[in-house]
């Protein structure tokens, strides 16, 4: 019996028909349509018909000024906001880290922005951004920064750099989460050790903590570098990519095309973009994945 | 060596004040706002003392929102819909990987993360046709089909990793003691692994409440299916947005999981985290 149990085939056969009902469902509702896209971007695609138009979806899309503007946009606001999420996670994360009163309940209060749904944290933040009654217009008049009421959603560079901050806003706690988690496996020993030998609180920071934590490092930053690039409710909610196409990313810019104007087929061109870089990221994560776990099973 | 002297203390005490202000500054202000009148909320430059603080906006918001009510019961009945499917999708897939060794069992695995990765608006094209042939537009299914399929390969992952805590040696003995795989699930498995379902339902739920707007907003344009952010984001396009019920009722709308989480994330968080930093 327990031979039984141990036997191969059947183990497989069991286990591919546990699987199939989840791995149909995402067949159906997620790989159909990204090969459906595909095939729709070298369509005219709309809501009166199809008719196949070859590459012109792409000639046109690629000749565009526009597009390549959106491209250049979209990796700019990518980068900012990764950065910045980053960097202030990373901060925020020795910050919570240091042994001191309050540290559990701060470790809480960190993720609210995380876990809201991030549209209605948006509508919040509409009010903030609000250019004659909203508090950061306010503390700008008042201490003199700003001579009158200012809209920061309805200029070009202001809602450029509000939807970067509100962005990062809704990415930073979830890094932060994450460098914690991370440093506190880090073995107690190390910085006994090198407490021990004399080691100041800022080599032990650079010597130990940060060498240590640099998979997670790694890893995060190509995860936020997706859910960035992916980031569509910020920007909707906040500027629908204006002012005249400012904060128009990639995918604010694929769901005009395709739902906005119902031109199937153009969208689908600009979908499949999204889709080539999504998979060079998630090729680059996925294959950064493989080796920090054959790395650690082989320690 | 945890010692700290006070100026250190200090330092990391104001940093972290200057950290959780970004944090909290906007929950703070929404709530502020709420408390107070209107008039007070439209005086330009901001002001930042109001002294007739109320609740009445939370009154009223029923009254200028009319269906706030109807919205907040779609987010709840959406979310847990949601969250059913994707655990009896999860459960008989998650236990396969946590047990059984199969060919591609890896690469399958590698190839759900992969999916996590693909916003919904890459598919938003061929989904809108499939549910426009299929007369599913506008109502709850619309919202509810394509928010399962992201919830999926996480929860696989993570409830995954709940079935493997669960020692083998338990469900061998039980197996040589002529039990069905049957009875094993039932007597075994499924007390054993209630929390990590728990869990995993729980987060399911929260994902599934916080992603309806994307799915939403392309296919539902009734306001009776409406979940709150859609129904809140019409009134935003008013002229003159009541901006103390807007940030009453946004609140409101974000309570139900906040408590979620707060009650949970010790659990939650380990078990996300735990892939990533432990792996």
């Amino acid at each position: 019996m327990n031979q039984k149990l141990k036997s191969y085939t059947a183990q497989t056969y069991i286990a591919y028909a546990l699987i199939a009902p989840a791995a149909l469902y995402i067949i159906l509702i997620v790989a159909w349509p990204l090969l459906e896209t595909i095939r729709l971007s070298f369509t005219n695609s709309s809501l009166a018909g199809e008719d196949y138009v070859g590459l012109e979806n792409y000639q046109k899309m690629f000749s565009s000024k526009k597009f390549n503007g959106i491209v250049t946009r979209t990796f700019v606001w990518m980068f900012f906001s990764v950065s910045l999420k980053l960097i202030i996670g990373l901060i925020g994360a020795v910050l919570l880290n240091a042994n001191l009163k309050g540290r559990s309940i701060f470790r809480v209060l960190v993720m609210p922005p995380w876990v809201v749904p991030i549209a209605i944290g948006m509508l919040g933040w509409l009010w903030l951004y609000n250019g004659y009654f909203g508090i950061i217009a306010g503390v700008g008049m008042r201490t003199g920064i700003l001579d009158g009421p200012f809209g920061f959603l309805a200029y070009k560079q202001s809602a450029f750099i509000s939807t970067i901050i509100a962005d990062v806003w809704v990415g930073t706690p979830m890094v932060t989460v994450f460098f914690l988690a991370a440093m506190q496996g880090v073995p107690r020993d190390l910085y006994e050790a090198a407490y021990c030998d004399g080691a100041s609180r800022w080599d032990r920071f650079f010597k130990i903590t940060l060498p240590q934590i640099t998979p997670v490092i790694i890893t995060m930053s190509l995860l936020s570098a997706i859910w960035t690039f992916n980031s569509f409710e910020i920007i909707w909610i906040l500027t629908e990519g204006g002012p005249r196409g400012s904060t128009t990313t990639l995918i604010i810019d694929t769901y005009k095309q395709a739902l906005g104007n119902y031109k199937f087929g153009r969208g689908a061109a600009r979908a499949v973009v999204v889709m080539i870089l999504l998979m060079l990221f998630a090729g680059f994560y996925l294959a950064l994945l493989a080796r920090i776990n054959k790395k650690i099973s082989h320690e | 060596m945890n010692k700290y002297n006070p100026l250190e203390k200090i330092l990391i005490y104001f940093g972290i004040f200057v950290f959780m202000t970004f944090i909290l500054l906007p929950f703070v202000e929404m709530f502020y706002a709420s408390l107070r009148p209107l008039d007070h909320l439209f005086r330009s430059p901001y002001q930042f003392y109001s002294d007739d603080l109320s609740f009445w906006a939370y009154q009223e918001m029923w009254n200028t929102v009319p269906m706030l009510g109807r919205y907040i019961f779609n987010s709840f009945f959406l979310a847990s819909c949601v969250a059913i499917l994707t655990l009896i999708f999860v459960i008989p897939a998650a236990y396969a990987y946590a047990r059984f060794k199969f060919p591609a069992k890896n690469t399958s695995l590698y190839l759900l993360l992969a999916i996590n990765m693909f916003s919904g608006a890459v598919i938003l094209i061929p989904l809108y046709k499939l549910l426009r042939t299929l007369g599913l537009l506008n109502s709850y299914q619309s919202m509810i089909i394509p928010g399962v399929a992201f919830l999926i390969p996480t929860s696989i992952w993570l409830l995954k990793s709940y079935f493997e805590k669960i020692p083998i040696d338990l469900e061998e003995a039980a197996f040589v003691d002529g039990a069905s795989r049957v009875q094993i699930l039932r007597h075994i498995i499924a007390p054993l692994s209630t929390p990590g379902l728990v869990v995993v339902g729980i987060y399911a739920f929260i994902g599934a409440y916080a992603q309806q707007f994307l799915f939403a907003i392309t296919f539902n344009q009734k306001k009776e299916y409406m979940p709150i952010p859609t129904g809140l984001y019409e009134f935003i396009g008013y002229q003159s947005v009541k901006w103390n019920e807007m940030m009453a009722a946004a609140l409101v709308g974000m309570l139900p999981v906040l408590l979620l989480f707060i009650f949970l994330q010790k659990y939650i968080v380990e078990g996300l985290t735990a892939g990533a930093v432990k792996n």
